[in-house]
């Protein structure tokens, strides 16, 4: 493994989306945008639906919504485990919109709180979704 | 002695069982190829969270720590998650594990226990209704159509942990076929709740060294809260994902064996309608010759 790179590997429950070298890659933390280089100290934090920004030669190569997850970095590497990945350039913004819709009617019609928590949980993702098809992150 | 016409019917309807029987074996054969590599695709996502799981479990073991991680300190009541298929013509893969939760269940009530049951799969589920139809508290079917994915994982795993939040039992155990081979597949039960870190993770989680040196964002508490429920759903879906490798690969041996006995069975019948074709021409020849000969 080359000193300078960044081993970045990202995975959904039902495959390995992507594994390879990057320069940097900035994960949506739970509490702050990581950006991840070579040599980081060993973390593991939870993420927030979001982009993940790959760099390459001091460049964006990749943006990819993830809906949550984790990451773990350890010894030049970076693990990312989300619920649900797509590149940015594949958002369908219109069905996300309608999603939102939906998830915010599910609030109000909740009748549990484990069905609102759901539902909350839905219209964050909805509402990431949309905002990062409007303003890319680091463009 | 049945009629000629008789046995040519008997034949053509072997036949076309037997070619139902192999244009089943042929789907499950292919059905089983996928399903083998959505296993071993599915395979990198639970590795990394048990060696997640394996190095945060160490910092925070004990008391205090989440429920799902240390149990209600209990064990009187157990839920058993009961993984089968929806569909039959599968040999007797429904009937081992059937027969797997009949002696656990015996088991759990001979230590006075109280036994839950949570069917997936509308062939399990028939017959625990019949058997047990007071233990069985919940009865999902057709989660996995047409192949298992993560969603109904997730689903399932919601519905247990609910459960377990309204302290309706203590310890789970999900009961599930593992993928052996197409030939075999091996009951096997595995408990999801408390968590129990497998030897591989801990053994990582201790040699790792790296351990103590994590930072963690929030905190340990708060990712754990996040990622026990995470890794109830990846460890249901693992088992969906062995239940359907599994299931394919006995329909496959089941439909082979068909197909074989039904060609057997057209040869012998075959045999049987020469047999008697040969003795009514004899017949008739006799009768003629004899005919002749009384003039």
């Amino acid at each position: 493994m080359a000193e300078d790179k960044v081993e970045f590997e990202l995975v959904s429950p039902e495959k390995l989306l992507l594994s390879r070298e990057v320069d940097m890659v900035v994960v949506p933390g739970a509490e702050g945008d990581m950006g991840v280089l070579p040599r980081h100290s060993p973390a593991i934090t939870t993420v927030r639906p979001g982009t993940i920004v790959v760099y390459e030669d001091g460049a964006v190569t990749d943006r990819i919504f993830v809906a949550g997850g984790f990451a773990e970095i350890s010894d030049n590497r970076c693990t990312v485990l989300a619920e649900e990945a797509l590149p940015v350039d594949d958002i369908d913004k219109p069905a996300a919109e309608q999603a939102l819709s939906d998830a915010r009617d599910k609030i109000g019609a909740a009748q549990s709180d484990i069905e609102r928590r759901a539902a909350e949980a839905a219209v964050s993702i909805a509402e990431a979704k949309i905002e990062v098809v409007d303003n890319p992150t680091y463009s | 002695m049945p009629s000629l016409k008789d046995l040519r019917t008997r034949i053509t309807s072997v036949k076309s069982t037997q070619r139902i029987t192999s244009a089943m074996k042929m789907v499950a054969a292919a059905k089983l190829r996928r399903a083998q590599d959505q296993a071993i695709a599915a395979r990198p996502y639970a590795e990394r969270m048990e060696r997640m799981l394996g190095s945060l479990a160490g910092g925070v073991s004990g008391e205090g720590g989440p429920k799902l991680l240390s149990g209600t300190g209990e064990d009187n009541v157990h839920l058993l998650v009961v993984m089968t298929t929806d569909r039959g013509l599968c040999g007797g893969f429904n009937g081992s594990i059937m027969r797997g939760i009949r002696s656990m269940v015996r088991e759990h009530e001979g230590q006075g226990k109280t036994v839950k049951l949570f069917g997936v799969g509308r062939k399990g589920n028939a017959i625990m209704r019949r058997e047990y139809p007071d233990k069985l508290v919940e009865a999902l079917e057709e989660i996995a159509k047409p192949a298992p994915t993560f969603a109904g994982a997730d689903m399932i795993a919601s519905k247990i942990s609910e459960m377990f939040d309204n302290g309706d039992f203590d310890c789970c155990t999900i009961i599930y076929n593992k993928f052996i081979s197409a030939l075999t597949q091996d009951v096997t039960p595995q408990q999801l709740i408390p968590f129990a870190v497998s030897d591989v993770a801990e053994e990582e989680g201790a040699s790792g060294g790296a351990t103590a040196s994590y930072e963690y964002e929030p905190d340990e508490e708060e990712i754990l809260a996040d990622l026990l429920p995470r890794n109830l759903s990846v460890q249901v879906f693992r088992a969906m994902l062995e239940t359907f490798a599994s299931e394919q690969g006995a329909r496959m041996t089941a439909m082979d064996s068909a197909s074989r006995n039904a060609g057997d069975m057209i040869d012998k019948l075959t045999l049987t309608y020469n047999r008697a074709r040969q003795a009514g021409i004899t017949k008739e020849l006799i009768e003629i010759i004899s005919g002749a000969e009384a003039l």
